[in-house]
């Protein structure tokens, strides 16, 4: 039982470092990481592409696909070390998530050959930039009640509606697109799935202002959106099979939830003076620290726990389903400690704050974490269905035509 | 990264799996519960024929040599089958002590016959209420004798001899081994929370007492509840999932509103809730096995975070069981309670989270480099 890489990861590792170091700045000691931090600066996008191309012309970019995806046919295990070691430099590589991610390996899953010659590359590059246009305003959670119509006309599907959460969308060149293409059955039947150019006439893409005021979603609109057969992604009325290829690919991430953790709670504790001298030496500040510091700790070891499973060429197990929505509650219960902490000057943001602001920062995009890529309570389902093998809840809807399912919000 | 334990080891956990399945059904503990029997003591010498009691004893000392991580696996089937055997005190805290603090002569003498199960050992510690603190300990000790009085201690009425903590000048604790068949010890079994584990209050009157001759020093108290906080988190981890295995099993099979119970998200919810706190538990107690194993620095910290997580998860998942079970799971019959008594004993054993929470950040004071890893 160790913490040390295998001489073939160790060596992979030290590529990875030599790469790392010669194209980009590593973070300062102590500097937090927020959520989105740093994609809204002017020339970003431009950077970050520049890099993107860099790590993809050094063989970083599908690390671990099949080489007849364009990949590198190398081991999970060195994806996760690749990312361990990007982690520790300023890059921004958030902003192709979606197109890497989940678009490419879903097309190289269900597509065309001629789709997968056409799109993973440029995808892998950044050259061409992507996003996810699923959810909507009735179709949330229940994604599959999902109401935007393509219609088949000749070649062309003509699709009309809307989408909303499309992270990106303003200056993505594509998204990958799920519709109905049938009302008459069951909702899951009647699904189809696209690649859709974001130039196409007839979309219209509006920045949702969240609750920190940021843009980083949108609404986007279809009317009378033509999209070439050729463009569709799997048989026709596959749609959720192919979309569940997607959601797979987002939850597998075992993601952190970036902002203000334990490190950053000691920092405030240690600058701060309550009634009786520094927050540090409160026992009841104490006991708070040592819980958050556990909880942070059994993160850190269940994702060791995983990637040891990736490193012995296994499946991690179900203990990876946990991390996001650990992840997600721990960076709130932990802002919210650190403002309270703070008192009466709490209120006030900016850089001059303790630690740089980042527990006020975080208060705001928090919410988002807890939902985005699947919510606490549509987590908790998966661990309670799928892990612990419980009953799916019945389903009013169960085996009805789509069109006469209730769906959105009704009054 | 190969954050797991070995391969032989996993083979150790399944055969003990199996074996306890067969040998210590909830039958086992809840004989202990209702009868005046102290504990097992047949599955206590079947373990100890298999070498478990001297699993983590170097084989020069009669011990089979598995280290402190086959301690760490045996110990989560022991927690999982609710064992009523002396298993933690007598192997992480007796045997232990002897290990860390003990002579080469005491080593010779006591870990022979702790690895075969014909001695069981003990701690003896607390003597009020509240946290562990050595400058408080009451004992007199004079010219190799022991007067005082030490409450509830873990398998104090069936135990051979007692590693008992007397006060070692300012705020030392000094470590004697006492025999408690000896003139000047009388003990009584008290009444406890949970039944299937004995315990004694022990009087000590001039009872003759032999020093740990390595345990003089500041922090031996600490330092022996660290290195028997882990396999412990482990058994408390296995309590936990056994009584998670419980809950999800009765949400599948019990009906109301005319569905399964597990299928109504109050339920489903709940049980997830549990698995998390396994899951996040089994994680730190694994790190705690490192730190054991490795005799890593950080094994204060290491120590103090499995022990934390594991206390917790097995109080959260222990009553969310019988909450799960409703009135069913209060009733005397079902064997939520055995969890619930075992999982609170287990957590209390080594002191409360409280302290070890306190612990913890001081460590982590001293150790400003762990914070933020």
């Amino acid at each position: 039982m160790d913490f040390e890489d295998t001489p073939e990861e160790a060596a992979f590792r030290a590529k990875c470092r030599a790469f790392l170091d010669a194209n980009a700045e590593r973070r300062k000691p102590g500097a937090v990481e927020g959520y989105r931090r740093g994609q809204d600066a002017p020339g970003a996008m431009e950077r970050a592409k520049d890099f993107q191309r860099r790590k993809y012309e050094a063989g970083f970019v599908g690390i671990h696909w099949p080489v007849e995806w364009g990949g590198g046919g190398g081991t999970p295990i060195q994806h996760v070390i690749y990312n361990q070691e990007e982690a520790k430099y300023d890059v921004l590589t958030g902003l192709f998530g979606i197109g890497i991610n989940l678009a490419q390996p879903t097309i190289c899953t269900w597509g065309t050959p001629e789709q997968r010659e056409r799109f993973v590359k440029p995808a892998m590059r950044a050259e061409e930039v992507w996003c996810q246009l699923f959810s909507e305003p009735g179709g949330g959670s229940d994604l599959a009640a999902l109401r935007t119509r393509a219609e088949k006309q000749g070649d062309e599907w003509v699709v009309n509606g809307q989408k909303i959460w499309n992270s990106g969308a303003h200056y993505s060149d594509f998204g990958i697109l799920v519709a109905r293409s049938n009302p008459d059955v069951p909702k899951h039947e009647g699904l189809t799935f696209f690649i859709l150019d974001m130039k196409t006439p007839g979309i219209e893409i509006r920045p949702i202002r969240q609750i920190s005021g940021s843009s980083h979603f949108n609404e986007v609109f279809f009317n009378d959106v033509r999209i070439p057969d050729s463009r569709r992604v799997g048989p026709v009325g596959a749609g959720w099979k192919v979309a569940l290829t997607t959601l797979m690919n987002e939850r597998h991430g075992m993601r952190d939830a970036p902002g203000p953790d334990v490190a950053e709670l000691f920092r405030l504790a240690q600058t701060i003076e309550l009634e009786n001298g520094p927050a540090i030496d409160d026992s009841a500040v104490q006991e708070k620290l040592a819980e958050f510091y556990v909880r942070s700790q059994g993160l850190k070891y269940t994702k060791f726990r995983g990637i040891t499973a990736l490193s012995r060429g296994q499946t991690p197990g179900p203990e990876s389903s946990i991390v996001k929505v650990v992840a997600a509650n721990k960076l709130q219960d932990i802002l919210s400690y650190g403002l309270d902490m703070i008192g009466m000057a709490g209120p006030a943001m900016g850089e001059t704050m303790p630690v740089a602001g980042i527990f006020e920062e975080a208060l705001l995009y928090s919410p988002a974490l807890r939902l985005a890529g699947g919510t606490d309570e549509i987590m908790k389902n998966i661990i309670a269905e799928r892990v612990l093998g419980l009953p799916q809840d019945p389903r009013a809807d169960k085996g009805m035509p789509f069109r006469d399912i209730p769906t959105g919000t009704r009054k | 990264m190969n954050f797991d334990f070995p391969e032989e080891l996993i083979q150790l956990r399944d055969q003990a799996r199996r074996f306890l399945a067969d040998r210590c059904p909830p039958s086992v503990p809840r004989r202990i519960l209702e009868t005046s029997e102290p504990y097992a003591a047949d599955l206590w010498r079947a373990i100890a024929e298999m070498g478990w009691t001297g699993a983590a004893i170097p084989e020069e000392y009669g011990g089979v040599g598995l280290g402190r991580l086959g301690v760490c696996v045996l110990a989560e089937e022991l927690g999982r089958a609710v064992a009523p055997v002396p298993f933690s005190s007598s192997v992480y805290l007796a045997t232990e002590a002897i290990m860390l603090f003990g002579s080469e002569h005491q080593k010779q003498h006591w870990l022979p016959k702790l690895a075969s199960g014909e001695v069981i050992g003990t701690f003896a510690m607390a003597e009020q209420p509240g946290p562990a603190d050595p400058a408080k300990l009451l004992h007199s000790i004079a010219s190799g004798h022991v007067t005082g009085t030490k409450l509830a201690v873990p398998d104090g009425d069936i135990a051979d001899f007692a590693v008992v903590a007397v006060n070692g000048g300012g705020r030392h604790a000094w470590l004697h081994i006492v025999d408690l068949n000896a003139p000047g010890v009388s003990r009584e079994t008290v009444a406890t929370i949970d039944p299937t584990r004995s315990h004694a209050r022990l009087d000590l009157t001039a009872a003759r007492a032999e020093p740990l001759p390595g345990s003089t020093g500041p922090g031996t108290i600490h330092r022996l509840l660290d290195y028997a906080a882990v396999p412990m988190a482990f058994e408390q981890v296995g309590g936990a999932q056994a009584a998670l295995d419980m809950a999800v099993a009765y949400a599948k099979e019990r009906y109301a509103f005319g569905r399964p119970i597990g299928s109504f998200q109050g339920i489903k919810h709940k049980l997830a809730d549990m698995y998390i706190q396994v899951e996040l538990a089994r994680s730190n107690a694994y790190y705690g096995a490192w730190a054991v194993h490795t005799g890593a620095a950080e094994l204060p910290v290491a120590a103090s975070v499995a022990r934390i997580a594991a206390s917790e998860a097995g109080w959260f998942v222990t009553k969310e069981n019988i909450q799960t079970h409703g009135g069913m799971g209060f009733t005397w019959q079902m064997d939520c309670h055995l969890y619930y008594r075992r999982a609170r004993l287990l957590s209390l054993a080594l002191g409360g989270t409280r302290e070890w929470k306190h612990r913890l950040i001081d460590e982590l004071r001293a150790r400003n480099d762990l914070i933020a890893a």
